[in-house]
């Protein structure tokens, strides 16, 4: 029974979280749950508290107050650190690096080694449209290449929980669209997502969704049932409808 | 602290320098290049004999402080510091590594600018180059291992190449270049007793000075060597892995 309730469990479970930074609120007592195996978006205006929340799971924020479980350890636990994967906003990738040297160090730190490890970045490489930029130093890529190379590192060690932080911010739209695709394989495949963003558009590809604004949730529920809660037609005015009752 | 991430880290530093010729260019010329000033701004033999052991252990020191400074704050400025705390790498082996590459380095530039001293300008010490150029490498690694400490205090760049002349500079004041540490008052003989440079710079001084290992010069590398890995040790507790 064991194994299937580690199955069925959520990925993440917050109750109570409070995080405060120098006398601020910057997230006010949220209880939220993540599943496994579907792509959970965290919408909200740039400012609402979507980054610290994200840092808070991958244990690089301290809470202060609450409970937050990342598959079944609690968030900074050491353990976790080769499980979740996790992209920052700005790409955090060495530009004095080229594009192989960049995943090798990074795969290695997630304890890949030799034939795994190439075959892991060869994957990621292929997988996030990367192929022919090898061997050039990361410091020469595109705005939107270089997001993908930040990607690519979060990919690299197979995680079970994927955080990643506005991943498609500047990327063409035919490059964008194949990471929603490439988000909801890792899904079907029971990887756990977590991808914020701030434009509404996005918000109708996940699964899930938790709206936040200031710090509090608006909302946390399927964008079907959000529309239909609000008794809109799209998201966008279903936030706003949400923000002006709050 | 693992041996793979170490070492991992260690090699990934150096192919960030050498992807940067010039900053390879610069660590190790630099140290050679003031020798040579040196050299034409004493022009007496017998003051460079005395000199020059010095400088050999006080240049890659100096450098090796501000780049380490510098590249491991670029490291925090970047993200990848923060990457890299959220990744299952050890605080030590992070620090491990910075101090294997750049030991590296530091190898290569005492050696290029012992040869040169010693060849070219012609120095000539009673001590032999081989225990000189282990204590320059010392002095240098000491340097980094500082550099590293500071860097934790430094939110910006700016702040960090600042630290060069807030730290180092009062340092070399103190440490028996300018004025012999027994001519110094009390206080300031108290402050230079405490301050890492003077022992470097203290050893070089009796390496080049005498033929043989003493035991003075042993005293000198353990105070060295406990500098180090308190300043690696306390870069690694000050490398937080969690902002509050």
């Amino acid at each position: 029974m064991s194994v299937q309730t580690s199955v069925t469990e959520a990925a993440v479970e917050a109750r109570g979280l409070v995080v405060r930074r120098s006398g601020q609120t910057i997230l006010d007592d949220l209880t939220f749950a993540i599943a496994r195996g579907q792509v959970t978006g965290l919408l909200g205006p740039s400012g609402c508290g979507k980054t610290t929340l994200m840092r808070t799971l991958v244990g690089v924020q301290e809470i202060t107050a609450g409970q937050v479980t990342l598959l079944g350890l609690p968030a900074g636990h050491p353990r976790l650190r080769e499980r979740v994967g996790y992209s920052t906003q700005d790409a955090a990738v060495y530009p004095d690096l080229t594009l192989t040297e960049n995943l090798r160090y990074f795969g290695t730190v997630l304890g890949l080694r030799r034939d795994r490890l190439t075959s892991a970045i060869a994957a990621t490489i292929g997988e996030l449209d990367l192929t022919g930029l090898e061997g050039r130093l990361v410091g020469t890529f595109s705005g939107g290449q270089l997001a993908r190379v930040g990607l690519a590192v979060a990919l690299l060690g197979d995680p079970d929980l994927l955080v990643l932080d506005e991943p498609t911010v500047g990327l063409d739209p035919v490059l964008r669209h194949d990471l929603w695709q490439m988000f909801h394989r890792l899904a079907a495949s029971g990887t756990a997502l977590l991808v914020s963003s701030h434009v509404m558009d996005e918000a109708a590809r996940c699964d899930y969704l938790l709206f936040m604004r200031d710090g509090r949730f608006l909302a946390e529920a399927t964008p079907a049932r959000i529309r239909e809660q609000t008794g809109t037609a799209d998201l966008e005015s279903a936030f706003l409808q949400l923000a002006r009752s709050q | 602290m693992t041996w793979t991430l170490t070492q991992a880290t260690a090699r990934r530093v150096l192919a960030q320098l050498r992807h940067d010729p010039r900053t390879i260019a610069m660590m190790l010329a630099v140290p050679s290049v003031l020798m040579i000033l040196l050299r034409y701004v004493l022009d007496n033999p017998v003051a460079l004999d005395r000199f020059a052991p010095v400088y050999i252990g006080v240049f890659p020191f100096v450098i090796m402080f501000i780049v380490a400074a510098i590249t491991t704050q670029r490291e925090r400025a970047r993200g990848t510091l923060e990457r890299l705390m959220a990744m299952p790498l050890g605080k030590l082996d992070l620090l491990g590594g910075y101090a294997i590459a750049f030991g590296l380095v530091a190898c290569v530039q005492v050696a290029i600018v012992l040869v040169i001293s010693l060849t070219w300008l012609g120095v000539s010490t009673p001590g032999s180059a081989v225990p000189m150029a282990v204590i320059a490498v010392l002095d240098a690694v000491l340097g980094m291992s500082l550099g590293l400490f500071a860097s934790a205090f430094a939110r910006t760049e700016f702040q960090a190449v600042q630290f060069m002349p807030a730290f180092v500079l009062p340092q070399a004041l103190l440490c028996g270049l300018v004025v012999a540490r027994s001519e110094m008052t009390p206080v300031l003989r108290w402050l230079s007793d405490v301050l890492p440079l003077s022992y470097a710079v203290d050893a070089m001084q009796r390496i080049s000075a005498s033929a043989s290992w003493t035991s003075a010069i042993s005293g000198d590398v353990a105070v060295i060597l406990a500098f180090t890995a308190a300043a690696l040790v306390g870069g690694a507790l000050t490398l937080r892995r969690q902002t509050r």
